[in-house]
């Protein structure tokens, strides 16, 4: 049996435009979220960069404009990311240990797991109420760093366990098994070989769970994060605010010197992101580095 | 300067004389099936009436050996008859298996290993092991050697006992210079030879070997074998092989397995090494080791 010539030659013909044309979509379909992503890069950019200045950084809010700073917002996202971490990590990493290197594999664990990847789509102004009924009210922290920081904590808490735990079983089993025949117990080889071999991937789940705590607004606005903060926080039990509500804040006023403003934040904010996302990329290829000579 | 290290080297090291080893007299196998005494025939690891399940399904039935002191004994037999379920008995290493049951006994120096009271780590302790893909930790040389000693708290300097234990692995030449990088640079044969001398370490008394060359090349696989002969004259060795060639190489005695008809593995021959390629009992067994199948 054998495909006659013409016919091969006419369908060769076919699919050849089909791949050509599908890998055109693919290419137009990567542009489209490139160029989006450039004209907003570009626009904010063209409007707030030149209000991009120290005094910028190190002003406190104020009614007018040209005098209005980030100071309070930009010390309050360190703050909250700052305590979010502290509280965060210790619970997801451990979490994750617990689920992937201890937990029997029976239905109780299934639940647990499939109840934490659900807790990672939950909207994060649920987070909010929740903030609000348990850490400002019935805790009594007020309208606090510590509160919102807590809120934060929870609301990251299952992407840090999701990512620490691929990192944990990306870790290969013959790594568990040679700890193993070597006389390890089971938290000697969790804690010399295996954490330390997925330390990369999980630093990068943290500091990318932390960059998307980082422009979350919803749930700080529900607990009561103020508008206008005119001082730092001195501690965890001070008020504040942070850079995504100053940005909300200042672009629902209607003068063009505040949306010049909005976007001169956006750039702060878009840098401590970039910042973060780096020290990520940094750390990974680092350990990384160390891992494979 | 050289010199005086290799002369350090050689008074922290008692033991190998580098070079293949001489073969053995090969007599000794058959005298000792023969039943005539030797100064190291006593089984130093037995399974009796050995039945593993995982789950439901049957993955070895009935198995019986003994394994004598100081020498090497090869675990042959087709893919998937159980030869690696069977060896990672011996140092419970398939206790991390989910659904792993055993039944009968395995005994170490006449000590049931699978009993309660009996700490798995103490077994592991005793009874090192070597895997069928090198698998150094992703650490140092150095490191890998001495994790081991340091969490079971060995006394003594940790310096000495990664290089006595890399210099019997024979690999303490090749990275001497270099035992602060990482394990990953070396060559796969390396590796291997690094996971000898991380077992070694331990300072354990039998060495379980799963298919230990499967990954490597001939000439590396060579230098392995030689080693192992050469540990023989402290360790006992029971090393699994699909290599035939291998197992007539090295080992004293064998094990033939085989797949039964509802899969369970089964130990259908065992003996000194010559007589079970010379003259098998078995008429599987010579249908595995002349070729006919398997």
């Amino acid at each position: 049996m054998t495909i006659a010539e013409p016919v091969f030659r006419r369908r060769l013909f076919l699919r050849r435009s089909t791949a050509l044309g599908f890998s055109i979509l693919c290419v137009a379909a990567t542009l489209l979220a490139v160029v989006v992503l450039g004209i907003l890069l570009v626009q904010v950019a063209s409007k707030g960069l030149d209000r991009v200045s120290w005094d910028f950084i190190n002003s406190f809010p104020s009614r007018k404009p040209e005098d209005a700073g980030i100071k309070a917002a930009l010390w309050g996202t360190l703050w909250i990311m700052g305590i979010t971490a502290i509280f965060a990590v210790p619970v997801g990493l451990g979490a994750a240990i617990y689920l992937e290197e201890y937990a029997p594999r029976n239905w109780l664990t299934r639940v647990i797991q499939v109840n934490i990847s659900n807790l990672a789509g939950v909207p994060s102004v649920v987070y909010g109420l929740l903030g609000l009924a348990v850490f400002v009210r019935a805790m009594q922290l007020e309208r606090s760093v510590l509160a919102g920081a807590l809120t934060m904590a929870l609301l990251v808490l299952p992407i840090i366990i999701i990512a620490a735990q691929e990192a944990l079983r990306a870790v290969p089993n013959s790594i568990r098994e040679a700890a193993y025949a070597v006389g390890a117990s089971r938290s000697q080889m969790v804690f010399h070989q295996i954490v330390p071999a997925a330390l990369p991937g999980v630093l990068t789940g943290v500091i990318l769970a932390l960059s998307r705590a980082i422009g979350e607004t919803a749930p700080l606005i529900t607990i009561g994060a103020l508008l206008f903060v005119p001082f730092t926080p001195h501690g965890p039990l001070d008020k504040f605010t942070v850079l995504p509500i100053q940005i909300f804040n200042w672009t629902s006023r209607p003068q063009e010197a505040f949306q010049q403003n909005a976007a001169a934040g956006i750039i702060v904010l878009l840098a401590v992101l970039l910042t973060m996302n780096s020290i990520a990329i940094f750390l990974r290829n680092r350990f990384q580095a160390n891992a494979r000579g | 300067m050289i010199d005086e290290q290799l002369q350090n080297a050689e008074r922290l090291v008692p033991v190998p004389s580098v070079g293949r080893p001489e073969p053995r007299a090969e007599v000794s196998a058959p005298q000792k099936a023969a039943g005539i005494a030797s100064e190291h025939a006593e089984a130093v690891l037995e399974a009796r009436g050995l039945n593993v399940f995982y789950g439901h399904f049957q993955a070895l039935r009935n198995v019986s050996i003994e394994v004598p002191g100081r020498d090497i004994t090869a675990i042959i037999g087709p893919s998937g008859c159980g030869k690696s379920t069977f060896i990672r008995c011996f140092n419970r290493m398939n206790d991390t298996i989910a659904g792993f049951r055993a039944e009968g006994e395995v005994l170490f120096q006449n000590q049931s290993i699978y009993e309660r009271r009996i700490d798995v780590v103490e077994v592991r302790r005793r009874i090192g092991m070597v895997f069928q893909k090198p698998n150094p930790f992703p650490k140092s040389i150095y490191e890998n050697v001495a994790f081991g000693p340091r969490i079971n708290g060995y006394e003594g300097r940790l310096d000495e006992i990664v290089e006595r234990a890399l210099h019997r692995a024979a690999l303490w030449d090749e990275v001497k210079d270099k035992i602060r990088q990482n394990a990953f640079a070396l060559s796969g044969g390396q590796q291997q030879r690094l996971c000898i001398a991380r077992a070694l370490a331990i300072e354990p008394e039998v060495i379980l070997m799963d298919e230990p060359c499967s990954a490597l090349d001939p000439v590396a696989t060579l230098k392995i074998e030689d080693l192992m002969r050469e540990l023989a004259r402290d360790y006992t060795i029971v090393i699994v092989t699909h290599n035939m060639q291998q197992a007539a190489r090295v080992s004293d005695w064998t094990a033939v397995m085989m797949m039964s008809e509802d899969r369970a593995g089964e130990c259908i021959e065992f003996g000194a090494t010559n007589e079970i390629f010379t003259n098998p009992k078995d008429k599987r067994t010579e249908d595995y080791i002349t070729g006919r199948f398997g």
